[in-house]
């Protein structure tokens, strides 16, 4: 609970920056509303108005100020506004039975989960298979480890719907497949640096003393540097996990897809409701949260386990 | 053991062994014979070991001392097959280093006690036996007598930082001693821990010594470290690392605390200084 002070002044901090920002943001919407409202405005039309600053518009129309806090399709909705967007599509769906909806953020965030999830498997596997490949391989270290580093500096939304458009023609029809690749390609490269480090963490004292025993270099393996590279595992992991969310929601944002909370950004910009990304957007921030939580919690079961804390 | 001290530049003992037959019950332990090591490095080469002649026989506990650089560590590493000389013959238990290794002949200890954290004390210890094999019920039987050897008894369960660094430094010589070799190798063990502390160890290292009947190579910055264990005191000096003076110690092997305020005990350390002083006098 120590912890919780900072990180809610933190919150509190951003929710005022936002609710200050909502009234510029909104404003000249607000007017035009307001004018076919039939509201008397200064300046009176639309086209005199973009001559004019946002802060001298809320100057002279104060009275219309409150309606940049309750539109309909906000170009900033307030914070209270995504609430009630994000309850009315998760909570208040699954209370009424229709959880799994088309149009129910839990729909889509268990799409959205399941690639994420497969992503993560591979690219996780792919990165600890690597760094082993690395550490105990000179040939490999200095032929893979380079290609490892040029892959992350490729745009990711360039080569997405590369992906999608490969495994289309490959014949794979569920969008599952090309997702949990694009979410493997941005997984793995925090997974196999760590590892990496964390397989090459043993002093050179440790490892002349398996030598005196004799010990093979699988056992070395199994007896020393595996476990010694757990801690900078879970670390990695938690720093994978939120780059395979982030690859599995890039990978739904182009070609026609429908379901998964990218899809749900997508369609939210294409039909003008902002409301519709701000919840998605949330929805994909607490998921990842709760992903990197979970992680953190078996970071410390486990390391308690092994005696590791001091 | 009556023997003359070395007076030589090199040790006195050269005693004549057949490198291809089995070794006598009375061969030397570890038998070095002009022994050179030259690391190559970017500032040109390091002559490590230069000319380097011993035997150590069993039963011996021999110190090694000498400032840094002069190769007493390096000579250690040799005999443990983690270092391979430049030139020069030697042989532990009659063979190769690398066969000795391979036969687990040697328990190595480290400056630096090197314990695995995720390991409990009980469970480093075994780490060795694990390693070499050894049943399940012989590895606890191993594991619960040495550490009464090194008096850790009831400290089975505890993690590594739990214990002071005395203690982690008695879990790794139990560590070493936990699969019978004859021959015990000791890099600095205690090179880290405070006077007390040293003192204390070195007392229990000798009790150990004469329960065991190993024979000990013990490398040290300290002099009064190195005359109160030893049997044999090799000094060894820098720029080539090579031995100045080989002491075949007078004092008897049962030692109290007290036997250095003796005049032996003290004539011996006068003796090792005089050795480092002459291997460090056109130093600076």
């Amino acid at each position: 609970m120590r912890n919780a002070l900072p990180v809610l002044t933190v919150l509190l901090a951003i929710m005022a920056i936002w609710y200050a920002a909502v009234a510029p943001m909104n404003i000249r919407v607000a007017l035009d509303q307001a004018q076919r409202g039939g509201a008397v405005l200064q300046p009176a039309t639309a086209l005199e108005r973009q001559e004019v600053s946002v802060w001298s518009l809320m100057l002279r129309n104060p009275a219309q100020i409150k309606d940049a806090y309750a539109m309909e399709r906000p170009r900033l909705p307030t914070p209270g506004q995504v609430a009630v967007e994000l309850w009315n599509t998760t909570g208040d769906m699954a209370l009424s039975g229709r959880a799994m909806s088309k149009r129910s953020l839990i729909y889509h965030g268990w799409i959205t989960l399941q690639s994420t999830l497969w992503g993560f498997a591979l690219g996780t596997t792919l990165g600890i298979l690597g760094a082993v490949a690395i550490v105990y391989s000179r040939v490999v270290d200095m032929s893979l480890m380079p290609w490892a580093i040029i892959s992350q500096t490729v745009p990711i939304v360039a080569l997405a719907p590369m992906i999608i458009v490969v495994a289309s023609q490959l014949g794979i029809s569920d969008r599952t497949v090309p997702k949990a690749i694009i979410s493997a390609y941005l997984c793995y490269f925090p997974v196999l640096v760590g590892m990496v480090k964390g397989l090459r963490s043993p002093a050179h004292a440790q490892l002349d003393l398996l030598k005196t025993y004799n010990a093979s270099g699988f056992q070395a393996f199994l007896k020393l540097r595996l476990p010694a590279s757990v801690p900078y595992l879970f670390t990695s992991l938690k720093v994978g996990i939120a780059a395979a969310l982030v690859g599995t929601i890039v990978g739904e944002l182009p070609t026609g897809a429908i379901s998964g909370l990218g899809a749900r950004i997508l369609i939210g910009d294409q039909f003008g409701t902002p409301l519709a990304i701000w919840a998605a957007l949330v929805a994909a921030a607490v998921l990842a949260g709760a992903l990197v939580t979970l992680l953190d919690l078996a970071q410390r079961v486990t390391l308690k386990r092994m005696g590791m804390q001091a | 053991m009556i023997r003359p001290p070395a007076a030589s530049q090199y040790c006195g003992q050269q005693e004549t062994t057949d490198v291809t037959t089995q070794p006598a019950i009375s061969a030397p332990v570890i038998s070095a014979k002009g022994l050179d090591l030259t690391f190559q490095t970017g500032d040109g080469p390091v002559h490590a070991l230069r000319d380097v002649s011993l035997d150590i026989n069993r039963g011996d506990f021999v110190s090694f001392i000498g400032p840094s650089g002069c190769g007493k560590t390096t000579f250690l590493r040799v005999m443990a097959d983690l270092e391979q000389p430049t030139a020069g013959q030697i042989t532990v238990n009659g063979t190769s280093p690398e066969a000795a290794r391979k036969a687990r002949a040697y328990g190595y200890v480290f400056q630096a006690a090197g314990l695995y954290p995720w390991r409990t004390i009980g469970g480093n210890i075994r780490l060795p036996l694990e390693i070499m094999g050894y049943s399940r019920a012989d590895q606890d039987e191993r594991v619960k007598r040495v550490m009464e050897l090194v008096e850790l008894g009831g400290f089975e369960k505890k993690y590594p930082w739990q214990l002071s660094g005395g203690m982690q430094q008695r879990a790794s010589i139990a560590r070493a001693l936990a699969f019978d070799a004859d021959l015990l190798l000791m890099d600095e063990p205690f090179g880290a821990l405070d006077e007390i502390v040293r003192d204390h160890l070195n007392e229990q290292l000798l009790k150990l010594w004469e329960r065991t009947n190993k024979t000990i190579c013990f490398v040290t910055h300290s002099i009064p470290e190195a005359v109160y264990l030893s049997t044999k005191i090799v000094v060894m000096s820098p720029r080539p690392g090579r031995i100045t003076d080989v002491i075949d110690s007078p004092l008897p092997r049962a030692r109290p605390l007290e036997i250095r305020d003796s005049p032996e005990f003290i004539e011996i350390a006068h003796r090792v200084r005089d050795g480092l002083r002459a291997g460090h006098a056109y130093d600076d």
